[in-house]
């Protein structure tokens, strides 16, 4: 057993407060009483029932809701191909540089992504509002997924396809009753994480919206322009907990899948016994 | 006398299941001049072969010398290169794995971890038929066949190795395909539990007169299940035959070698005479002059002479814990049993054919400088001159501690000895260098106990013993 010792245990208080102690207080002054951001005025949970009345923040919660199903939805459909085409297609000329290029969003300043999907926007006609946002989310997200997914195909049995396709399956069928049902969780937990990356974007959403949709990080951002005001702080924390079940989830599913692909590995190979 | 060529096959149930020697005989599969390349690497080369229904045919072959390659072209997964596959007389080379009436168990058995037992066995049929009550009969059927019946609502995780792999077969079966490979089906298995699998295997085969083609590399599960053998060498079929054709007829020197244990004895061929018997034999009781080099001690009595004695750890392991098996440990070993007591022992061995039984023609095979030559009635006189291989069973091969009146008699003396249950084998070191093995029943052993290591002994065999090769 490691023993005890000051020196990690401070380390790790500062690194987790440094991490963490924002968003405390920030959750905390969402339930205060006062009006004033800074003055702790008792415990409140007025402006959660102030947010619910406003309709300006409704409507953002609404385009950002919708926003968030469709383009992690999309995401999850093309990421999910794409790791499966790279997966499976074995070697072919240029695979390393298609591979490599799936990634490349992850690592993209955000503000390029946003602004080249502007031009494209401007540049072929297209009306920026609901339908570019969700676009716009979908490019980005996709490589997660992608990255989820095919980590899980990657360790994936081909002999299991191969198996359904001599059983009679075409070979949609076999993905669609073998494949798919097993790598499931990866599936889920890369929506999950679609879903909470749409979520919570704030840059790529002001690139590529237009007036007659607003997100809620963007209206967020717009209002602490006016001042921070505790139903923001509220609404925030309504963002945060969200998110953190998104996330929290999305690594619950895939740690469990993990968990049964190993002991389904073990028991799909032959074993003496 | 019996000719030398492969006694005709006795087999007990079907007289005359042999499709193979039957010119009409339509096979199911047929190998045309197939050749399967992976870029520049030839994993078959221009094979031809012919599999008839019914048949359990075992492909026998080291690791790598492309089985399954073979199995995943007659599947669908591979394309030849060159060549065609023919089932039923029709190629099908176009035909993808889902239209084939072929199934496959797999080398992993690639069980669908999500779907239960009887899911898993149900899945082929549900591809092609909606009616549940027959999907329902037929995995009932094929959990009786395969004894899975409590087991059907569990997960493939849930069960044991073993029935994991009934559950493979019992899903390749459920389509009643034309044609069953196996790939190694019984590899991880242990020793019981894969013998025990081979008769079920063999009687499902029976059952179901589905055809099965079976990959291995285990020659004993060969020999056990199949009708005929073939076996492959990088790519290529060396020999395809009956099990016992390849054991007793072994058509060159890797078969020979691959197929269980054998002695190889190299030299070079020479015609016999009419009616010559090598001088050797002619006084089998004496040291027959300008033969064998006498060795350095001739076979005496094993009295007087250093026998090896156990050290230590033997003796602590025999007192320990074999003796309450195989009695007490005797310092000295046992003298030869009086003739009386030998006499009530069941009859020895078939008394040695005296030297002039020798049946004629044949060769001569000059195998070491100075010693006798082997007489192989087997070989064909037109080797004479060229250099040979003998191929000889251990278990043909008799040991004695008096030179025995044999067509063939070699001094040499024994390095170990295994002791395998039921048989012994003797490892004995010719002058030369050679070493023989020599199996043995140990029904009558108490006649041999005096043969210990270091013995000087002499390995007999007869002219038909072995089978001349070529290399
Ligand atoms: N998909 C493949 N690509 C390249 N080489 C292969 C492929 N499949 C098999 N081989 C090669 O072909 C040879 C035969 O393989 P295989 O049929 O699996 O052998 P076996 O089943 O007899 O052990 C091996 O040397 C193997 O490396
Ligand atoms: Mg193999």
């Amino acid at each position: 057993m490691r023993r005890f010792s000051w020196f990690n245990a401070t380390s790790l208080t500062l690194g987790f407060a440094f991490l963490y102690l924002p968003m405390i207080i920030l959750v905390i002054y969402s339930f205060n009483r006062s009006q004033l951001v800074t003055v702790w005025a008792g415990f409140s949970t007025r402006w959660y029932g102030e947010l619910l009345t406003n309709q300006e923040f409704l409507d953002a919660a609404w385009v950002t809701l919708k926003v968030a199903v469709f383009s992690s939805t999309l995401a999850t459909v093309l990421g999910t191909m794409a790791a499966y085409a790279i997966v499976r297609m074995g070697r072919f000329p240029g695979r390393t540089l298609f591979s490599g290029m799936i990634y490349a969003p992850l690592v993209m300043p955000e503000v390029i992504t946003g602004l080249s999907l502007l031009l494209l926007f401007i540049g072929i006609g297209l009306d920026r509002g609901v339908l570019t946002i969700v676009l716009a989310h979908t490019t980005f997200s996709m490589c997660y997924v992608s990255v989820v997914v095919s980590s899980r195909l990657a360790n994936f049995d081909r002999a299991l396809e191969e198996a359904a396709l001599d059983l009679g399956c075409s070979p949609f069928d076999a993905f669609r009753l073998v494949t798919l049902p097993i790598i499931a969780p990866a599936v889920i937990s890369g929506w999950l994480l679609a879903f909470t990356l749409s979520l919570d974007d704030l840059v790529i959403a002001s690139f590529t919206t237009g007036p007659s949709a607003t997100t809620l990080p963007i209206k967020i951002f717009s209002s602490i322009r006016l001042g921070v005001s505790p139903e923001i702080n509220a609404l925030s924390t309504v963002l945060i907990g969200i998110v953190t079940v998104g996330v929290i989830t999305a690594s619950l599913i895939s740690k469990r899948a993990a968990v049964q692909a190993e002991r389904e590995t073990r028991a799909g190979e032959r074993t003496t016994g | 006398m019996a000719q030398p060529s492969p006694k005709p096959k006795p087999s007990p149930e079907t007289a005359v299941f042999e499709p193979w020697n039957d010119p009409e005989a339509k096979p199911l599969i047929e190998f045309r001049n197939v050749t399967k390349r992976f870029g520049e690497f030839t994993a078959i080369d221009d094979l031809s072969l012919r599999i008839y229904e019914r048949e359990f045919f075992a492909l026998l072959g080291p690791s790598g010398c492309g089985k399954t390659t073979m199995m995943r072209m007659l599947a669908g997964f591979e394309a030849p290169t060159e060549g065609h596959i023919l089932l039923g007389g029709q190629a099908i080379d176009t035909v993808p794995p889902n239209k084939r009436a072929v199934n496959m168990m797999f080398q992993s058995y690639a069980l669908f971890p999500h779907l239960t037992v009887f899911d898993n066995i149900a899945f082929g049929l549900r591809r092609e038929s909606r009616d549940d009550e027959k999907i329902e009969a037929r995995v009932e059927e094929m959990l009786r066949l395969t004894r899975l019946s409590k087991f059907a609502s569990r997960k493939p995780h849930q069960i044991s190795g073993g029935q994991r792999q009934r559950v493979a077969l019992a899903r390749s079966l459920a389509k009643a395909p034309k044609l069953l490979l196996l790939d190694e089906p019984l590899g991880a298995l242990d020793k019981k539990l894969r013998e025990e699998t081979q008769f079920e295997l063999m009687d499902i085969q029976e059952k179901t007169g589905t055809t099965f083609v079976i990959v291995t590399h285990d020659q004993e599960e060969a020999m056990t299940v199949a009708s005929r053998v073939a076996v492959m060498d990088e790519g290529r079929i060396v020999q395809v035959a009956t099990p016992e054709v390849i054991y007793e007829a072994p058509n060159s020197v890797y078969v020979a070698d691959f197929i269980g244990d054998v002695n190889l004895i190299r030299g070079t061929a020479k015609a016999r005479g009419e009616g010559t018997a090598p001088a050797a034999n002619e006084a089998p009781q004496e040291e027959a002059p300008g033969t064998t080099a006498p060795p350095a001690s001739a076979p005496a009595p094993a009295t007087g002479r250093h026998d090896p004695q156990p050290n230590a750890m033997g003796r602590w392991l025999h007192d320990r814990l074999l003796s309450p098996v195989i009695g007490p440990r005797r310092d000295q070993p046992k003298a030869l049993p009086a003739p009386e007591a030998a006499a009530e022992l069941p009859p020895p061995a078939p008394a040695p054919e005296s030297a002039t039984d020798i049946p004629e023609g044949g060769i001569e095979i000059h195998w070491s400088e100075g010693a006798a030559p082997i007489v192989a009635s087997s070989g064909d006189p037109a080797l004479d001159g060229q250099q040979v291989v003998l191929s000889l069973r251990p278990e043909k091969v008799s040991i004695a501690k008096e030179k025995p009146q044999a067509h063939n008699a070699l001094p040499g003396r024994v390095i170990d000895i295994a002791y395998l249950g039921n048989i012994s084998t003797y490892h004995v070191e010719l002058p030369d260098g050679t070493m023989i093995k020599a199996q043995m029943a140990n029904t009558r052993r108490i006649a041999r106990r005096d043969i210990t290591w270091e013995d000087e002994v002499w390995v007999s065999f007869t002219a038909t013993a072995g089978v001349v090769l070529t290399e």
